[in-house]
């Protein structure tokens, strides 16, 4: 937590990278990234396995890429050039998916394009992988993705054991247990988070409350899916006020995050 | 025909709720809630930026992809037209139409490219809608997302003064009432 908001100051380790990503900012537990595809896809451990890990190999190649091709990029395009090289790996991960597993294909369907938009890649190519060099960022990828799938994976079980009584199809309840399938169903998904934020919650006023730093428990984005990274838009909404109007310019990166700024709060 | 759209327009609207049963614009749902005016001009941006999303999407497929035979490029060519789209309609309001601009403009950006846009542009070429029918599933769909921020944002201006468990503040008491109302939601489900 003590060197939170450098990331050129962290240590190039790789195994350093994998710890940072499956616990220290592991990015559905600590940092709250990527929500939607965390409910949509999560009915099943074996779903939720699936999607981590194709997250993780669209992360690691984009971050890899991206941290290649750093010293290229101008800044000023450089959102639109990250997604490019995201849409790239995505398209190419869909395709591999459809033809030698088209069950996973199939049940995760409209959330493997989706992978573009999910807030974790962005986040990671702007916070991470365009100021480092290559094998750190690559390490950074796995960890995240590693981070990302385990998340995905202890959702998804916990979901399936209440819903169905099982956890990657085996049986596991006895018998007498009836399965509350409200749990596998949309609504279950609301309430999982629900719970996991509350904790999140206890666990962040506890630590305060010892005075350590907490700030970053829940700092991913809640507004926009793809303006976002780890810091761009942290505590805009766990903040004490502010109007959506003020908080929605914080959003905003790049040369002209101060104009939306200043056009946000000239016309309240 | 009529019947047909008739039926898109309901089931994408009330029984297939974008966010509630598909989680997609999850963030701005949860995050542009807070008070029931700016939830009903974040729902008529999205309103706009996805009808028109769809339209400009559903002409690209068919006489781009498709005539060229590079339909599994359609990610990365819908991401980045509707991210352009988003950034030329608000130059366009800006200029042409200021108090549409007024009331729209602050969203706008926060859409660029929300996952609900590119989502019902995807979802469009999947069940094979023409363009008029993605048009209609595209409106209709962000009349779906409009209905419930309005709701949540109703019901959350409310909450504000029920007490509220210390740790449940904030996310997760939103959280749990955008799964009871998934639960309401569940019930059109018989309505087709």
């Amino acid at each position: 937590m003590s060197k939170n908001g450098k990331e050129g100051s962290y240590g190039g380790s790789s195994m350093e990278r994998l710890y940072n990503g499956l616990v220290k900012e592991n990015p559905t537990f600590v940092l709250m990234l990527g929500m939607c595809p965390t409910l949509a896809v999560t009915t099943s451990a074996m779903n939720g396995l699936g999607m981590g890990l194709t997250t993780m190999v669209v992360l690691a190649l984009s971050n890899m890429i991206i941290s290649l091709l750093r010293g290229i990029i101008p800044d000023k395009v450089r959102i639109p050039a990250f997604i490019v090289v995201i849409a790239s790996f995505v398209t190419m991960v869909e395709l591999l998916l459809e033809g030698f597993l088209p069950a996973l294909y199939d049940a995760l369907g409209l959330y493997i394009p989706l992978i573009v938009v999910n807030c974790i890649i962005l986040g990671r190519a702007e916070a991470y992988a365009s100021k480092n060099p290559v094998i750190p960022s690559l390490f950074d990828g796995i960890g995240m993705g590693l981070g990302f799938s385990f998340a995905l994976t202890c959702i998804g079980a916990v979901r399936e054991l209440i819903g169905a009584g099982e956890i990657f199809g085996l049986h596991i309840m006895p018998d007498s247990y009836v399965p509350c399938a409200i749990f596998i169903m949309a609504p279950g998904a609301f309430f999982v988070l629900a719970a996991l934020t509350a904790i999140q919650n206890k666990i962040r006023i506890n630590g305060e409350k010892k005075g350590r730093d907490m700030s970053k428990i829940q700092s991913g984005c809640n507004e926009d899916c793809m303006n976002c990274g780890e810091k761009g838009c942290s505590h805009r909404f766990y903040g004490a006020s502010g109007s959506p109007e003020k908080e929605s310019g914080n959003g905003r990166r790049g040369k002209n995050a101060q104009a939306v700024n200043a056009d946000g709060k000239g016309r309240e | 025909m009529v019947k047909e759209l008739l039926v898109i327009l309901i089931s994408s609207s009330l029984v297939n709720n974008v966010v509630l049963s598909q989680f997609l614009g999850l963030c701005p749902f949860l995050g542009v809630s807070k008070k029931t005016n700016t939830a009903a001009g974040m729902g008529a941006a999205v309103i706009f930026v996805i009808t028109l999303a769809s339209a400009v999407a559903g002409v690209i497929y068919k006489y781009v992809l498709e005539k060229l035979g590079i339909t599994y490029l359609q990610t990365i060519v819908f991401i980045l037209v509707i991210a352009a789209l988003v950034q030329f309609v608000e130059m366009f309001l800006k200029k042409f139409m200021p108090s549409l601009y007024q009331a729209l403009g602050v969203y706008l950006p926060l859409i660029t490219t929300n996952c609900a846009v590119l989502g019902i542009a995807l979802t469009n070429v999947q069940k094979k809608y023409g363009i008029l029918t993605g048009i209609v599933n595209g409106f209709a769909t962000a009349v779906g997302f409009t209905v419930s921020i309005v709701i949540l944002a109703g019901i959350r201006e409310k909450m504000e003064y029920n007490e509220i468990p210390e740790s449940f503040k904030g996310m997760p008491i939103v959280l749990v009432t955008a799964g009871l109302m998934a639960i309401a939601f569940c019930g059109f489900s018989g309505l087709l």
